[in-house]
């Protein structure tokens, strides 16, 4: 064995080994310091318009994207028939540019523009717009979105598998210049589905020949009024202006950096800065500034198309008795929900469908009435709350508010009507997967309006509806909804849809709406121009400009 | 011998870490598609569902896992359809590694000196102002310091980018912000192992036979104090090289850190994956590295 070295004796044995070891190991660590700066700093001709859009799309395929933010993308390089008004959100002529329909209200013909061409240069014909309907709708393309086709002829049909010859979708090419789309029933509502992303009008070529990559493909040719130039995940996408858009000379940016992040307080320390024109997304206002911010000018606020509620499990004891659901929403405090908690200046609903939806009038809902509450639950057989089970309320804990919200409703059940509710925060994917197997007792829900009608939210709750979620069904609810449906008479479709609302709120109460929702975006108006609230929230990047100053 | 035993170890135990990765992930409930509008039809998931192979059982999705990694394919992201985990890998990482080697730069350029001027006048003010520094830099957590570096350089005083990267300026404020926590360990590190030496016998023995301070003090003291430093920096360069989720949020920098957490909560199986292969990768090697460099400085691990 070997004695051990002695350790003072090894340093000062080779005086000057440290540096001579040392400055090899300095060079590189310089060179790789200061060698790797350029690698991840590439700078960009500055675009003529940044915009904030919140997170980063998880695709901008128009018929297989769902996020907001997606879409945002999907709407600037493909589009359809129709496309969404600027100004009001509400649909305008876009590839076609005039269309009529039969007396019905079941044929519609759309007559394509002279001028509608590929950014490659090449027209867009009728043959276009079928292939894309038919891509879309075809289970292979897997679009979540597929189901707002089941308004047109065989859609439903071809999308379940039922039908698989998918020239039988009810979308045909008459001539190079027209199509004609067959409806199952006169739909008030389809030109707005048509300014959807699922309804754009896609390149054959590119997606037969490049798959599930044919988006990022070199040279890819849009039918929307920008093109794609760059996409760096969780960065930016640059878009660049189509030349051979038909309304190109309207398009205000030539190009526009779109920006993605997750953090609101980032997005607006950069609108602050002046780094970024406008921030587009609703969720990147930080609740928290709330106060603050909105006694800004150049914070707006716009009501849109989004719902706050309370699902009741109906196949779980104690909810499947409508009388304790009732009880229940009959106590809920809004007003103290909105002015305390959220503080965005929401309005408290008692009804599901938002105000103003398509010029629709909502009936008032289960407004608060603690005797009545206590009345019901008694009868239910738990008077002044005895005996009720403890009962779960499921919530995405993603956000502060919901956690908040929860609270407030445990103490208002307990307050009111001697319930004792545990609160069960999850995390988004598991909450998701608890909603769609009925593993809960109450949970925190919202939806978000596809169009600018009623039934968008109405036939959610339809009993065969894939995104009812309750367990609750009423044929008479059913029956009220395809009814109004199949009425061309909108007064009277309107009214039949109150109708169904007010069954679906008074009778059923599978659901307790709390308030609709609002938006917030950041913009000043004396430098940019072309962005205006709706509520369908939509804002067409190609409206959009900064002002000569 | 040791050595390359060492080095042929590493591929076997990132294959361990990722088959748990691989299994772990996907026993967590509720899967990618899990969306809050229901799927279509049942056509349209199970459409989709094959197209990523979800639909077959858990034994051919690790085979084919195992088969694409032998090829370096780390398969597509099921989160960010249009990209495979190579594509948002080889676009993220560069930014990470740069960000996170600039953060080690400043880690030691500021620690090193902060803790050598520590130990060589402890008790004195250099010793007291570097330790509520030190302290600072360990208590302030980044999430609250890079937002007040934010609203100081940048909002106030116009100095600085608030976020983005792409530009000189942009790496500034998160490099430092990153760094300063790390910068604040080292500094302690040093403070107390040049102490240490400093109390040695060969120090005393350096002294009696003249030794210049300055001397003294670089060739003979820092060395062996430097030892704790070179341990951490091995666990502290993989850190920093795999991003930060919190700087990269807070100066939306596209790095690995942001995937790191939200590929779990999208349960983007491959991406996550993915990510703990090139984590463990790094990690194993760096520490493989901080052991060589061990053997440079202590004789007493060279010769053992």
């Amino acid at each position: 064995m070997r004695p051990p070295a002695p350790s003072q004796s090894a340093p000062a044995s080779r005086p000057g080994a440290f540096l001579r070891f040392a400055r090899p190991l300095l060079a590189l660590f310089a060179t790789l310091l200061f060698g790797l700066i350029p690698s991840g700093c590439r700078p960009r001709p500055p675009a003529d318009l940044v915009l904030h859009n919140g997170r980063e799309p998880e695709t901008i395929d128009p018929h297989i994207l769902t996020g907001q933010a997606d879409g945002r993308i999907g709407s600037a390089l493909f589009e359809g028939l129709t496309r969404f008004d600027p100004v009001t959100g509400s649909a305008i002529a876009g590839l076609a540019e005039s269309w009529s329909h039969s007396p019905d209200g079941k044929t519609y013909t759309f007559t394509l523009r002279t001028n509608a061409a590929w950014s490659t240069g090449q027209p867009i014909t009728a043959e276009d717009v079928v292939w894309s309907c038919q891509r879309a709708v075809d289970p292979k393309t897997a679009a979540d979105y597929a189901s707002q086709y089941f308004y047109i002829e065989n859609g439903e049909a071809i999308c379940n598998g039922a039908e698989t010859n998918l020239a039988r979708l009810g979308v045909i090419a008459t001539s190079p210049r027209t199509v004609r789309i067959q409806l199952t029933n006169p739909t008030p509502f389809i030109l707005e589905l048509l300014a959807s992303r699922v309804f754009a009008v896609v390149p054959r070529a590119a997606i037969e020949r490049y798959g599930d990559q044919w988006i990022r493909s070199p040279d890819l040719p849009c039918s929307g009024p920008y093109t794609l130039e760059s996409w760096r995940v969780n960065d930016r996408i640059r878009l660049r202006a189509n030349p051979h858009y038909w309304d190109a000379a309207h398009v205000r940016s030539k190009v526009v950096d779109v920006l993605a992040g997750d953090s609101p307080h980032t997005a607006l320390n950069l609108y602050l800065a002046g780094d970024v024109d406008f921030i587009v997304d609703k969720d990147m206002f930080p609740s928290e500034l709330a106060e603050a911010l909105q006694a800004r000018p150049d914070f707006h606020r716009y009501d849109y198309l989004g719902a706050y509620f309370v699902r009741f499990n109906c196949t779980r004891k104690p909810f499947t008795d409508p009388r304790v659901r009732r009880a229940l929403a009959l106590v809920v405090n809004r007003p103290r929900i909105v002015e305390r908690i959220t503080r965005m200046q929401e309005r408290p609903a008692s009804h599901l469908v938002p105000f103003g939806t398509g010029g629709y009038t909502p009936p008032a809902g289960l407004e608060p009435d603690l005797p009545l509450a206590r009345q019901l639950l008694a009868e239910a057989g738990y008077p002044d709350g005895a005996g009720f089970p403890t009962v779960e309320y499921t919530f995405n804990a993603e956000s502060k508010l919901h956690e908040h919200i929860a609270v407030e409703l445990q103490s208002t059940f307990r307050e009111a009507l001697g319930i004792r509710i545990e609160l069960r925060p999850l995390e988004w994917k598991t909450y998701l997967n608890n909603m769609s197997k009925l593993d809960y007792d109450m949970m925190r829900s919202s939806w978000i309006g596809d169009y600018n009608d009623p039934n968008t939210f109405l036939d959610l709750f339809l009993s065969n509806g894939g995104n009812n979620r309750t367990g609750w069904g009423d044929p008479e609810f059913d029956q009220l909804i395809h009814t109004a449906n199949a009425t061309l008479d909108r007064t009277r479709r309107y009214e039949l849809l109150a109708q169904a609302e007010a069954r679906l709120l008074h009778v059923g109460a599978p659901i307790v709406p709390l308030y609709s929702y609002v938006g917030f975006y950041a913009l000043d108006t004396n430098r940019i121009t072309g962005v205006h609230g709706n509520l369908v929230d939509e804002h067409p990047f190609s409206a959009i400009g900064r002002l000569p100053r | 011998m040791n050595l390359l035993r060492r080095l042929l170890l590493v591929p076997l135990l990132v294959w361990i870490v990722a088959t748990l990765a691989f299994f772990l992930m996907r026993a967590a409930p509720g899967g990618p598609f899990d969306r809050e509008r229901a799927p279509a039809s049942k056509e349209v998931e199970a459409a989709l569902k094959a197209r990523y192979h979800l639909d077959e059982s858990l034994g051919r999705q690790y085979l084919r896992f195992l088969a694409g990694l032998a090829t370096g394919d780390l398969g597509p992201s099921f989160k960010y359809r249009h990209h495979s985990v190579n594509d948002i890998l080889a676009q993220a990482l560069p930014v990470s590694l740069t960000l996170g080697w600039l953060a080690f730069g400043t880690a030691l350029g500021i620690g090193i000196p902060a803790g050598f001027l520590g130990a060589v006048y402890r008790g004195r003010w250099p010793d007291w102002g570097g330790s509520f520094l030190v302290l600072a830099g360990v208590c302030i957590p980044t999430f609250v310091l890079a937002p007040l570096l934010v609203l100081f350089f940048s909002l106030k005083l116009g100095w600085l980018p608030v976020a983005l990267w792409g530009s000189l300026p942009q790496v500034l404020l998160p490099t430092f912000a990153l760094g300063l926590y790390f910068a604040a360990r080292v500094s302690r590190l040093l403070r107390e192992g040049l102490s240490e030496t400093l109390r040695a016998p060969f120090i005393m023995t350096a002294r009696a036979k003249g030794l210049g301070e300055f001397q003294l003090l670089l060739r003979h003291a820092l060395r062996p104090s430097l030892l704790p430093v070179i341990s951490y920096c091995g666990p502290m360069l993989a850190d920093l090289l795999t991003g930060s989720f919190v700087i990269e949020r807070v100066f939306q920098i596209p790095g690995t850190g942001a995937f790191f957490v939200n590929s779990f909560f999208s349960r983007d199986y491959p991406m996550m994956v993915g990510l703990v292969i090139v984590y463990s990768a790094l990690l194993l090697l760096l520490n493989l590295a901080t052991d060589l460099a061990y053997r440079w400085l202590d004789p007493r691990v060279r010769h053992a």
